[in-house]
């Protein structure tokens, strides 16, 4: 195998196992170190409102204590030899990732199947996380960056289940008993629609025996599958939201609207579309007008989430509370000149070389392959998904850019949620 | 693997450092300048950084945008940072597309213009990036301790500069910072990835053989005095949660107490990462997050000491329990260090620590910019060697030079403790 081709059916081997567990390995033998990378079906999507946070709460108390080992015995397997495992909670899934020297794959997928399947919450780590998660929280209550883009969530997102921060609400951590948490394991932990994927200096054979004997007689006959999404409400006008924090000397903007699922066709274009306006070079059209042109943020800049469901296409900026309105205006004006008239040439084709160029260095890694194989079958890309990649980016035009964006940007609807010290609430 | 290092001085004194790694079909390509915030009296604080960002701004050959354009482009990446000690500009990209990066980096080595209205509109971009800093409070604890820790020595200011001189200096301020310090005989280049040696070699002597030495410029030496007792600083500001920071006197990176400390802070708080890019390791298992963290007098710790040319500071920062006082966890993270004071550590606890050093080296270098990160990196305070022996370097520490660190660094008369108070809790007794 020459480790210089892109990622292919012929250098990606993938298996499912008899319990559904898919397993995707890809060799990198000039490696001394092993990555592994997944994730279960047990994401926030399925918890309840008065309990929001409890997913995360889940998947981070597994490695809390095991029926087999406790919590310091658990990381001094890992620690003591240079390895380092974690799990922890997203919308739609619970992720892992883990790595190791590559002689210690054996204890990377030993641990995880420990903790998936046989956590035991021990009650004093239950509480003393507790405390850890709602000091997370008051942190995460001053920092200017999330409170805006919680309340643009709660804006773009009423009444659906992305409105709702993964991490909850202090009342709602406070609510989650143990049993909430071993209750939440049992039902939804399980083997189906797991993914793992391994990629280093380890051979197949070794990979797949490993994963097997720790992992193909795990079953969970009950564990549901995922729910469908509700439909999303469009937003009909501009709305807002400020949030008053003290003494901040900085205020951050998040602004947008909700964009295209990873698996819409719409995805691409829109992707490309948005590297041209908030990513490209210094932050694309965004980064010029507002940071270049203006010098009115360090930070400025365009983002899209893709995903399962229809994430969040958003414009970033932080900024002097004086120049907030400013900021806000300049981003709308380049969301307007985005959806009246097509990208040039030149800077599609800037883009189109960007996205195919940058493939060898985002696979340097064992870590970035590994998520590029999650992500074929997270978004069921198919495994030769990154050789027809140049082709399917020079597809792109101009026309189908503009098009997207018009489904999805409204220049006149759209959610600004700020954040910062602001002079009437000071 | 075929990997060979060469190093080499041109005549106008650059330092060229070349790594061929085959692994992968990229070069990464760093420069860097012996400058740093510690070369700023007042008045110029934040010139280094400033002007690292002006470097950005083009060349007549390398108009404004071409460089980020091109990067872009051809699907590499890049950046730059500005340290105490040095600046740094790199760029990795596939390795056919290099020699963009290669010319354009030796070009604005001399060629870098600073028009008064870019550094004017740059101006408000490092105001806004400062205060982006602001809003976080451990960067508003970090700066008082640092500035309470050093008196005389320059390392006593933030890298991004104090606010007054950020809206006082000129343009040619920067310029001149530019001009002095931004000379091939101040500065290391260094090159890792897909190539052959000397083929590289022949481009970088054909791009900056042309370029002439400039008068070396002194650095800024202020040695701070010995330290005579502990010194103690508090910052208060919004928020619910108390933070402490312990900052210990330490030694410079090229004193072999510097790797006797990197073990005792394995100890006590975890293996310290000196990679840019590479994975770490967790610190659960640490003689401080067992005393802190699973005692409930705190909810997180982490620590760690910076590779310098001078003494600088080896740092804790600890979470405080909301039920907690900052005092607890000073209390509970002496009697720790006391352990280490009275008896050496077991031998097996130091190979453990060792174990874990070797496994973060690995995964480092399985990242070509982190190769040449590290060549460069290293020659920033002491040379390459320290690179390639560092491994090495902390094999030879024995559990009485731990211990004699615990007993001579960890004193309290040579910390300096910041605690930062929620306004609401700064009248509670911390």
């Amino acid at each position: 195998m020459s480790s210089h081709s892109l990622p292919g059916p012929d250098d990606i081997v993938r298996r499912e196992l008899p319990n559904g567990i898919v397993v995707l390995y890809r060799p990198n033998m000039s490696s001394l170190s092993v990555v592994i990378s997944g994730y279960l079906s047990a994401g926030a999507i399925f918890e309840p409102d008065d309990k929001l946070g409890l997913a995360g709460f889940t998947a981070l108390a597994l490695m809390r204590g095991t029926a087999q080992r406790d919590f310091q015995q658990i990381y001094d397997g890992l620690e003591s030899n240079g390895a380092s495992l974690g799990i922890d909670g997203g919308t739609h899934s619970a992720g892992f990732y883990g790595h190791a020297l590559a002689e210690d794959l054996d204890l990377l997928l030993g641990t995880l199947a420990e903790a998936v399947r046989q956590p035991v919450f021990p009650a004093n780590q239950v509480e003393r996380m507790r405390v850890q998660l709602l000091t997370g929280l008051a942190i995460r209550a001053q920092d200017t960056s999330e409170m805006a883009a919680l309340a643009f969530d709660e804006l773009v997102y009423a009444g659906h289940p992305y409105s709702r921060p993964e991490d909850g609400y202090p009342e709602t951590i406070r609510a989650i008993r143990r049993e909430d948490l071993a209750a939440f394991h049992e039902k939804h932990f399980g083997p189906r629609a797991m993914v793992i994927s391994i990629v280093g200096g380890v051979e197949a054979e070794r990979v797949l025996d490993s994963v097997s004997r720790y992992l193909s007689d795990w079953e969970n006959p009950n564990q549901p599958d995922q729910p469908e999404l509700p439909p999303l409400k469009p937003l009909s006008e501009m709305i807002s939201r400020q949030v008053s924090l003290p003494g901040k000397s900085e205020a951050d903007i998040v602004m947008g609207t909700a964009g295209p699922p990873r698996r819409s066709p719409d995805f691409l274009a829109a992707s490309i579309g948005n590297n041209i306006l908030g990513q490209f070079g210094m932050y694309g059209r965004i980064g010029e007008s507002v940071r270049e042109r203006s010098g009115m943020a360090y930070h400025a800049s365009s983002s899209l989430s893709g995903g399962i469901g229809p994430g969040p296409w958003i414009f970033l900026a932080g900024v002097d509370p004086k120049n907030l309105e400013k900021v806000v205006e300049l981003m709308r004006l380049e969301i307007t000149r985005f959806v009246s008239e097509p990208v040039s040439r030149e800077e599609l084709e800037d883009s189109q070389a960007n996205y195919i160029g940058r493939l060898p260095l985002s696979l340097e890694s064992n870590s970035g392959v590994a998520a590029s194989l999650l992500n074929l079958e997270r978004y069921n890309l198919g495994l030769d998904y990154y050789q027809r990649y140049p082709d399917l980016v020079r597809g792109i035009t101009a026309d189908e850019i503009l098009e997207t964006a018009r489904r999805y940007l409204h220049p006149d609807r759209l959610a600004v949620a700020t954040a910062g010290t602001f002079e009437a609430s000071t | 693997m075929n990997e060979t290092l060469t190093k080499l001085t041109l005549p106008n004194g650059l330092l060229v450092l070349l790594k061929e790694i085959h692994t992968s079909p990229i070069i990464s390509q760093w420069i860097w300048y012996r400058v740093g915030s510690r070369d700023e009296v007042p008045g110029l604080t934040g010139a280094s950084h400033w002007v690292e960002h002006m470097m950005f701004k083009g060349t007549s050959q390398f108009p404004l945008g071409i460089l980020d354009r091109t990067i872009s482009r051809d699907g590499g990446y890049l950046n730059a940072f500005t340290f105490l000690d040095w600046t740094s500009f790199f760029e990795t990209l596939p390795a056919d597309k290099i020699d963009f990066a290669l010319g354009q980096e030796a070009d604005r080595m001399f060629n870098c213009s600073f028009d008064p209205n870019e550094v004017s509109s740059e101006r408000t971009v490092v105001i806004s990036e400062r205060q982006g800093s602001e809003n976080e409070p451990l960067f508003r604890l970090s700066e008082e301790v640092q500035s309470a820790a050093f008196r005389v020595h320059p390392y006593h200011h933030e890298i991004i500069g104090d606010l007054s001189d950020l809206y006082s200096m000129e343009r040619d301020d920067l310029y001149r910072h530019y001009r002095n310090y931004y000379i091939p005989n101040n500065a290391v280049l260094s090159v890792a990835g897909d190539f052959e040696t000397q083929a590289m070699l022949e481009r970088i002597r054909e791009l900056y053989e042309p370029l002439a030495a400039g008068v070396e410029p002194s650095r800024l030496e202020r040695t701070e005095p010995v330290q005579s007792g502990e010194r103690r600083v508090s910052v208060e500001g919004p928020g619910e949660t108390v933070y402490l920071q312990v900052s210990y006197r330490a030694p410079a990176a090229d004193d072999q107490d510097f790797f006797a400390l990197n073990l005792l802070d394995s100890l006590l708080t975890g293996p310290t990462n000196l990679n840019m890019f590479g994975g770490g390791i967790t610190n659960k298992t640490s003689r401080l997050y067992k005393s802190l963290v699973e005692k409930e007098l705190a909810v997180g710790v982490n620590g760690g000491l910076q590779a310098t040319i001078d003494p600088y500071l080896y740092t804790t920062v600890i979470t405080v329990h909301p039920k907690h006082h900052a005092s607890d966890c000073i209390a509970a993270m002496e009697a720790e260090i006391k352990k280490l004071q009275d008896a050496p550590p077991q031998v097996d606890e130091l190979e453990r620590a060792l174990k874990q050093a070797r496994a973060i080296f690995a995964y480092g270098s399985e990242s070509i910019s982190n190769q040449a990160f590290w060549m460069g990196f290293a020659e920033m305070f002491a040379s390459v060697d320290w690179f390639t022996s560092y491994l090495d370097r902390l094999a030879k520490v024995t559990p009485e030079d731990v211990q004699r660190l615990a007993q001579t660094c960890l004193r309290p008369q040579n910390r300096t403790l910041g605690v930062y108070l929620p306004e609401d809790a700064a009248q509670k007794p911390q």
